[in-house]
C-alpha cells in the first residue's frame, strides 16, 4: 500500500497529461485514414480499451492465483478492485468496435471468433463480480470468484490469436513487436491513448484498493463489536 | 506443514490450468469448422455446397469485375486460385472496393453463382493518411488491395486480405518523405 | 455563426454519428467509474471514522 500511495499522484498526473495531449491529437490533428476516413479516430479508443480489457484480466487472474495459492489478501483485493474496471474497458471496446464496424464492415456485429471471444471475456468479468457478492461469507465468495477468474484465463489468449487461427471478419493485428502496418501519425495518438488508459487504470485501481481495504477493516470492526457486545451481555 | 499445503495448492492450480488449456484446445480443434467465419471459393468448390445451405464466402473483389445496375451489383470474388461470381442487391459497406477483401453471406445457386444477401467488407489492417497512400501509389511501389512494399512473399495478396500476414516487415511510412525508397 | 472549420470538424467526414458517440460513451464511462470509486471510498472512510469514534465512546 505504501508503493501504491507513492505512485498514485504520478499515475493520476500522467493520466491527466496523456489525456490532455492525446485527445486533441486523436480527435483533431491526426490525419483521416485513406480508406476509413474519419472513423479511424474510433480506433484510438477501441484498441486501447481492448488492450486494457485483456491486461486487466491477466492482472485479475494473477491476483486470484496468488490469493488462492498463498492466501495473499492484498492480491485478492487487487483482483477484486480490478474487475469492474476491466469489465468497463471490455464493454467500451465492444461498443466502440460496433460503432466502427457498422460504417466500415457494414454490420454492427458478427459472431466471428474475435468478437465472440471478447464478448465471453465481458461475461466472465460480470460473472466474477456477481460471484464475489453471491455468498453470505465474503471469503467464500472471493474464493469462488478467484476460481472463475483462473478458469476464464484460457479465453484471453484465444481472443489474441483468434484472428490468426481462424478466418474472422475482424482484421489481424496491425501492431506487434516486430512489425507495424500503421503510419507514425496514427501510431502517436494510439500510443498516447493507450498510455492514458493505462495510467487511468492505475489511478482508479489505487482508489478502489483503498476502498476495499477499508471495507475489510469495517467488517472486522463490526465483527469484534458484535463479539464484544455478546461478551458484555454474557457478563452482565 | 503450511509450506507443503501452499505448495500443494500451487500444484493443484497449475494442474487445473493445464487440464483446462488442454481441454479448450481439444474443443476448439473439434469445432474448427464452426469457428471458421467464412470459406474461400476454393473451399466452397471442394465442399460441394448445396443450394439450400446458407454459407459465408470470403475473398478479394477482382479488379474491374464490379458491375452496378442500380441496386443490383455483381462482381467476381477470388482467392487467386478459384473465382466465384457474386450477385447482390442492396447497400455496400463503405470499405467495399475493388481489390478489397470482403465476406458475403448467402447461397450458391445451381449454376454456381453466389447469391448474397449480405456483404461485409474486411479491413486490411493497414492504416495511413491519404497523402501517404497516394504517394506510394504514384511511385508505383504499392497498389490498393495489394501487399505493402517490402512484402514479397508469393501469393500473399490473398492472405493479405483474408488471413494474417504474419511476419510482414512493413516499415511505418514516414510522411515527411513518402517517396524515399524503402530498404 | 459557426465557422466552416468547426462544422467540418463536427461532421467527421459524414461519420459524426459513429465517431462522437464512441468518444461520448468512453469519456462518460471513465468519468463515471472514477467518480463512483471516489464516492464509495469517501463513504467508507466516513463509516470507518464513525466506527472508531463510537468505540472510543464505548471505552470512555
Amino acid at each position: 500500500m505504501k508503493i501504491a500511495n507513492a505512485i498514485f499522484p504520478w499515475a493520476a498526473g500522467l493520466a491527466v497529461l496523456l489525456f490532455a495531449v492525446g485527445l486533441p491529437i486523436a480527435l483533431v490533428t491526426s490525419p483521416p485514414d485513406y480508406q476509413q476516413g474519419e472513423t479511424v479516430r474510433i480506433l484510438y479508443l477501441h484498441v486501447p480499451a481492448a488492450v486494457m480489457g485483456e491486461m486487466i484480466y491477466y492482472a485479475m487472474a494473477s491476483g486470484s492465483a496468488a490469493y488462492l495459492i498463498w492466501r495473499h489478501p492484498m492480491a485478492g483485493l487487487v483482483a477484486k478492485a480490478s474487475a469492474p474496471v476491466g469489465a468497463m474497458f471490455t464493454a467500451l471496446c465492444l461498443i466502440c468496435g460496433m460503432l466502427w464496424g457498422e460504417p466500415m464492415w457494414g454490420t454492427f456485429w458478427v459472431w466471428d471468433a474475435r468478437l465472440t471471444s471478447t464478448l465471453i471475456m465481458f461475461f466472465i468479468y460480470l460473472g466474477y463480480i456477481a460471484l464475489g457478492d453471491a455468498f453470505e461469507d465474503p471469503e467464500r465468495g472471493d474464493r469462488a470468484a478467484a476460481i472463475l477468474a483462473l478458469v476464464g484465463v484460457v479465453n484471453v489468449p484465444i481472443i489474441k490469436f483468434s484472428v490468426n487461427w481462424w478466418n474472422t471478419l475482424h482484421q489481424p493485428a496491425s501492431l506487434s513487436l516486430t512489425k507495424s502496418n500503421m503510419s507514425g501519425e496514427m501510431l502517436l495518438p494510439l500510443f498516447l491513448m493507450m498510455g492514458a488508459y493505462g495510467m487511468f487504470y492505475v489511478t482508479v485501481l489505487v482508489i478502489r484498493v483503498r476502498s476495499e481495504l477499508l471495507a475489510a477493516k469495517i467488517r472486522n470492526a463490526r465483527m469484534s463489536q458484535i463479539a464484544g457486545n455478546e461478551a458484555a451481555q454474557a457478563i452482565g | 506443514m503450511s509450506m507443503t499445503r501452499k505448495r500443494r495448492r500451487l500444484y493443484f492450480v497449475m494442474l487445473g490450468l493445464l487440464g483446462l488449456g488442454a481441454g479448450t484446445a481439444l474443443v476448439l480443434t473439434a469445432f474448427q469448422d464452426n469457428i471458421v467465419f467464412f470459406f474461400s471459393p476454393t473451399e466452397v468448390a471442394e465442399r460441394h455446397v448445396t443450394p439450400d445451405q446458407r454459407i459465408r464466402i470470403g475473398g478479394l473483389v477482382e479488379k474491374g469485375s464490379v458491375q452496378k445496375n442500380g441496386e443490383n451489383i455483381s462482381f467476381s470474388l477470388t482467392d487467386l486460385s478459384k473465382t466465384m461470381t457474386v450477385q447482390y442487391k442492396g447497400l455496400l459497406p463503405d470499405l467495399f472496393r475493388e481489390g478489397q477483401g470482403i465476406v458475403a453471406e448467402g447461397r450458391v445457386d445451381p449454376s454456381g453463382v453466389f447469391i448474397a444477401n449480405e456483404i461485409m467488407a474486411k479491413h486490411d489492417e493497414k492504416y495511413m493518411p491519404r497523402e501517404v497512400a497516394d504517394a506510394l501509389k504514384k511511385s508505383g511501389r504499392w497498389k490498393e488491395g495489394e501487399p505493402m512494399p517490402g512484402d514479397i512473399r508469393p501469393g500473399n495478396a490473398v492472405s493479405d486480405g483474408l488471413k494474417p500476414t504474419s511476419e510482414t516487415p512493413v516499415t511505418p511510412v514516414a510522411p515527411a518523405a513518402p517517396a524515399a525508397p524503402q530498404p | 455563426m459557426m465557422s466552416m472549420d468547426l462544422m467540418t470538424f463536427l461532421d467527421m467526414g459524414g461519420y459524426a454519428r459513429f465517431v462522437w458517440p464512441a468518444y461520448g460513451v468512453s469519456l462518460f464511462s471513465l468519468l463515471a467509474i472514477l467518480i463512483f470509486s471516489l464516492r464509495s471510498l469517501k463513504a467508507r472512510e466516513r463509516e470507518f471514522e464513525a466506527l472508531k469514534s463510537q468505540r472510543r465512546g464505548d471505552r470512555a
